[in-house]
């Protein structure tokens, strides 16, 4: 009770303000949230780079061996920009705190293409399916699925988010289970090729796809960074939208095709990650203490990158185990998400 | 003003609203009343082109909703429906500032600050400014709500069961308010509502709905009669004079 009479007037000394963060206090609070995510970020990267090199510091040998792993930096940099944009729109415009974009079906789709090329092409036939075109092809893929099921339920008359959703949980389950009967059929030196190729893997990243994902990554958050201010008022739900003038299915669908194309980006480049953008929202909402968006998507940005970063020098470093990144993951995010619906009990 | 040409809606082949014809004039607090499932709700959702219609226009002000941009009727017309979502890190004025969206697009001048702390004052918010949404009780939070459909300024508004939920002083607090909203500033307010006393005692114009119809519209003491009334809602109703004004007793 003190603690809300001591904002209240903090608040009307401000001059009544109704900003993001209407007070001092919230407001140093998120600039310590923001350097110290930042620091760990940075020691994250840091860390990455120079830990175990066997090159004194400051060589030219240094920073040889240093250059080679940027690569696998950036892709960690264009995975955590991606899921945590993505996850936290996504959350707004269907007004859930629960469901990720991975619930639409994408990783399904990422393992029915994955598991259909190895299937139909054989092991020999997957070298066909393999750099630019095969990441082209998968982000097209996946974008052309996602935009097909959202604009073929939402045109309907009765289409509306519930139906959406779960129409897209039996069709992920449908492709999976798709998937599942394919890869029985498969001899065991391609089920083992397709293996190495499902598991969420920064190591086995193909590099080439860069060029292609991080402009296009760039572009999809910074054109939802500019929405950021639509996506406060979405947040109020439909309702409200409308009658604050914005066309609440335009901004769905709009909003939709942007999170396609960064589920694709980040799907195709280290495969399923299906905790990871829920654990990065959760912990985002909870360290940004804010409503606002241009507060909320820096602070899961570094929340995802430092998560991401700090699993993958465990991993690599701690177990020598740096092909398995998603599992650490999936372990504390799925921990993190029973902890959450248990304890709101609810949806 | 608002007005409704022929408005239909249809739900399947026996259910269907309208066509309603109806002429709100501008200014006052307007009641529209009537059985569950008359289409109450409906023909203000759609009046808020929240809805589509099948057949009609609906205009206000001269404007129709149907092809005019949502950005420029929300500066014209507000909605507040039954259900909101609402977001649980939002203090009471920062809900209040999204009602200057439509005008500010979520950069909040002075100017704007100043009306939303008017509409925090008229609604006695002030103390409440701010908590948290989901610190406040249900009543507060509806008031927060209202706050904001004043704070977006707009000539209509248009409210769907404000009364829900609240007890008896909020329900009466929340009347006045809405009375001294027409009054002082001059809006025209549209509000559903299910109890017809507080429809006969704090509103200018009742109208009436049953089986998606407009059946009734006149002054509370044109509508405020037995026969209007039991004819209305299907069940017998006496009015009595009360202490301050007529008094349906349907029990």
């Amino acid at each position: 009770m003190a603690r809300v009479a001591v904002t209240a007037s903090a608040g009307t000394a401000d001059a009544r303000r109704s900003g993001a963060l209407p007070t001092s206090r919230a407001r140093t609070r998120y600039v310590v949230v923001i350097v110290v995510l930042a620091i760990l970020a940075v020691g994250a990267a840091a860390g990455l780079l120079a830990h175990g090199n066997p090159m004194p510091f400051g060589t030219e040998g240094f920073w040889r061996i240093a250059q080679l792993r940027v690569e696998s930096l950036v892709v960690i940099g264009v995975v955590a920009f991606s899921q945590a944009v993505a996850t936290v729109s996504f959350q707004t415009v269907t007004n859930n705190r629960i469901i990720t974009p991975s619930i639409m079906g994408f990783e399904s789709l990422y393992v029915a293409v994955q598991t259909t090329s190895v299937y139909l092409l054989g092991a020999a036939g997957i070298t066909a399916l393999q750099g630019v075109p095969q990441f082209a092809l998968q982000v097209a893929l996946m974008v052309g699925f996602a935009m097909l099921l959202y604009g073929w339920l939402l045109s309907g008359r009765y289409g509306n988010l519930q139906i959406m959703l779960l129409i897209g949980i039996i069709l992920g389950g449908g492709l999976g289970a798709v998937s599942t009967f394919m890869q029985r059929l498969l001899s065991p030196s391609e089920f083992d090729v397709l293996a190495a190729r499902l598991f969420g893997s920064i190591a086995k990243a193909d590099a080439s796809y860069l060029p292609i994902a991080v402009p296009l990554c760039l572009a999809a958050g910074i054109l939802l960074w500019l929405r950021a201010r639509r996506l406060n008022v979405m947040a109020l739900g439909a309702d409200t939208a409308g009658a604050l003038g914005l066309s609440h299915r335009r901004e769905l669908m709009q909003v939709l095709f942007l999170v396609a194309v960064l589920m694709a980006c980040s799907t195709a480049l280290v495969g399923p990650m299906t905790f990871l953008g829920f654990l990065v929202a959760t912990l985002a909402y909870q360290l940004a203490d804010s409503f606002d968006h241009r507060l909320v998507f820096p602070v899961a940005v570094l929340t995802a990158f430092t998560v991401l970063g700090g699993a993958y020098f465990v991993m690599k470093n701690l177990f020598y185990a740096q092909g398995v990144v998603s599992i650490i993951i999936e372990l504390v995010g799925g921990t993190a998400f029973l902890i959450v619906i248990l304890r709101k009990g609810r949806l | 003003m608002i007005t409704l040409d022929g408005v239909v809606r249809n739900y399947s082949s026996e259910v269907a609203i309208g066509p309603v014809d109806l002429v709100v004039p501008e200014g006052g607090v307007t009641a529209l009343v009537g059985p569950n499932g008359a289409g109450k709700s409906t023909l203000l959702t759609m009046i808020g082109r929240l809805m589509g219609m099948d057949a009609g226009t609906i205009a206000i002000a001269g404007h129709d909703v149907a092809s005019t941009p949502s950005k420029a009727l929300a500066r014209i017309v507000s909605i507040l429906r039954q259900e909101n979502h609402f977001v649980t890190r939002l203090t009471v004025r920062q809900l209040v500032g999204f009602g200057r969206f439509p005008y500010s697009k979520g950069r909040l001048t002075r100017a704007d600050e100043e009306i939303v702390s008017r509409a925090i004052d008229f609604l006695d918010l002030r103390d409440l400014e701010a908590r948290y949404l989901d610190e406040l009780s249900g009543g507060q939070r509806q008031r927060a709500y209202v706050a904001m459909v004043l704070a977006q300024d707009t000539d209509v508004i248009l409210l769907d069961e404000p009364l829900n939920n609240l007890d008896m002083r909020h329900a009466v607090q929340m009347m006045r308010h809405l009375r001294r909203a027409a009054e002082e500033l001059g809006r025209t307010i549209v509000v559903v509502l299910h109890d017809i006393n507080f429809a006969g005692h704090y509103a200018d114009r009742i109208c009436a709905m049953k089986d998606g119809r407009v059946v009734e519209f006149g002054t509370p003491a044109e509508i405020m009669t037995d026969e209007v009334l039991t004819r209305v809602f299907d069940t017998p109703v006496r009015v009595i004079e009360g202490p301050a004004g007529p008094l349906a007793v349907y029990y």
